[in-house]
């Protein structure tokens, strides 16, 4: 006799990398680095930003940074300029970066040695929001060139996002942008995200930038419990 | 992992598969659907259907101390008090619910 059975499974499809993200994020924490992610659309501008950051936190903080791209290693040359240890993950032809990807990556490197870890994604506001990475702090970046209105073009990976990093304020004025419109956008997204509006090429707003990252780095160490405890 | 769930009752054929599929899970219905077919050949799934129950997301607002249904993705604010939120109860989820297995062995197994 043939029948249907309905079987129930309840089962998160994502599961595979969320088990492993959070493995990820248990290391980190017992690692004592704080990891922040970079996701956007390509050529916002992470890679400049990421220079920027590295550049300016290697004199005080132990730095390193993952860098994803489908098919070259570009970024990973570029950012060999901040003088950190820096890798790039090829991802072929998938469109995101995975917490196996990370973890593979990170397999020869100690990440004790390490204060701050960014991870940059790979450029694309879609499939990156629905892939745990075990970082610490999600930021969304997205440059006065694209428009106000991209929270409300892509609400999912803003909304997954920790922070929003609006770039390249240096050519706000030639290009028009309206940083009402934008701030309004991601706040209808992402009520009460933290904004913060920089230029890598000036360095504007950086400074701000770096003390929001030093305050979360010091917050996480005094949460975190004592070895003796 | 229907194919797993396959293997685990000998490797019977599964029907449908149901998932839950939230507004704000980062996937599209119509691309999953497009793509079925495809994805499912070769596997215990091939010819079977693909069974989506879409999420909308809910939010709790404290303001009105309620769970209130968001009909955009791109606009948390209360649909009743206007106050912005971000309590986001559901409408992440991506996840397998069910399968329906096409049983001819024995129906008490």
């Amino acid at each position: 006799m043939t029948q249907t059975r309905l079987v129930e499974v309840r089962q998160n499809v994502l599961k595979q990398n969320d088990l492993l993200a959070r493995d990820l994020r248990l290391r980190f924490q017992a690692a004592n680095v704080f990891v922040v992610s970079f996701v956007s659309s390509p050529g916002s501008g992470k890679t400049a930003f990421l220079e920027k950051t590295l550049t300016m936190l290697r004199e005080k903080y132990r730095v390193a940074a993952l860098v994803g791209d489908l098919a070259t290693a570009n970024d990973a040359a570029r950012l060999a300029r901040a003088e950190v240890p820096v890798k790039q993950i090829t991802t072929g032809t998938i469109c995101h970066l995975e917490a196996q990807m990370v973890s593979d990556a990170l397999e020869d490197w100690n990440i004790c040695e390490l204060d701050f870890l960014f991870i940059e994604n790979v450029g694309n506001l879609v499939c990156p929001s629905s892939y745990d990475l075990g970082e610490a702090l999600r930021v969304v970046l997205m440059s006065t060139t694209e428009g106000e209105d991209k929270p409300l073009k892509y609400p999912t990976i803003f909304n997954t996002a920790d922070s929003a990093v609006i770039t390249k304020m240096d050519l706000a004025e030639a290009v028009e942008f309206d940083l009402k419109t934008a701030r309004e956008s991601i706040q209808a997204v992402r009520p009460a995200m933290q904004v913060f509006e920089v230029s890598s090429k000036t360095g504007l707003g950086m400074d701000e930038w770096l003390e929001f990252l030093q305050s979360r780095l010091k917050a996480k160490a005094e949460t975190r419990p004592s070895a003796s405890a | 992992m229907a194919t797993e769930e396959s293997n685990k009752r000998g490797g019977v054929k599964i029907d449908a598969l149901h998932l839950k599929l939230g507004a704000l899970s980062g996937v599209v219905k119509d691309a999953l659907l497009f793509s079925w077919e495809v994805a499912c050949q070769g596997t215990p799934l091939e010819n079977s259907r693909l069974v989506i129950e879409e999420v909308p997301v809910v939010v709790h607002c404290a303001d009105c101390n309620a769970d209130r249904m968001l009909d955009a993705i791109n606009n948390f604010f209360c649909p009743v008090c206007n106050q912005p939120t971000n309590e986001i109860l559901q409408g992440k989820e991506l996840e397998v619910t069910a399968l329906e297995i096409l049983d001819d062995t024995n129906p008490l197994s």
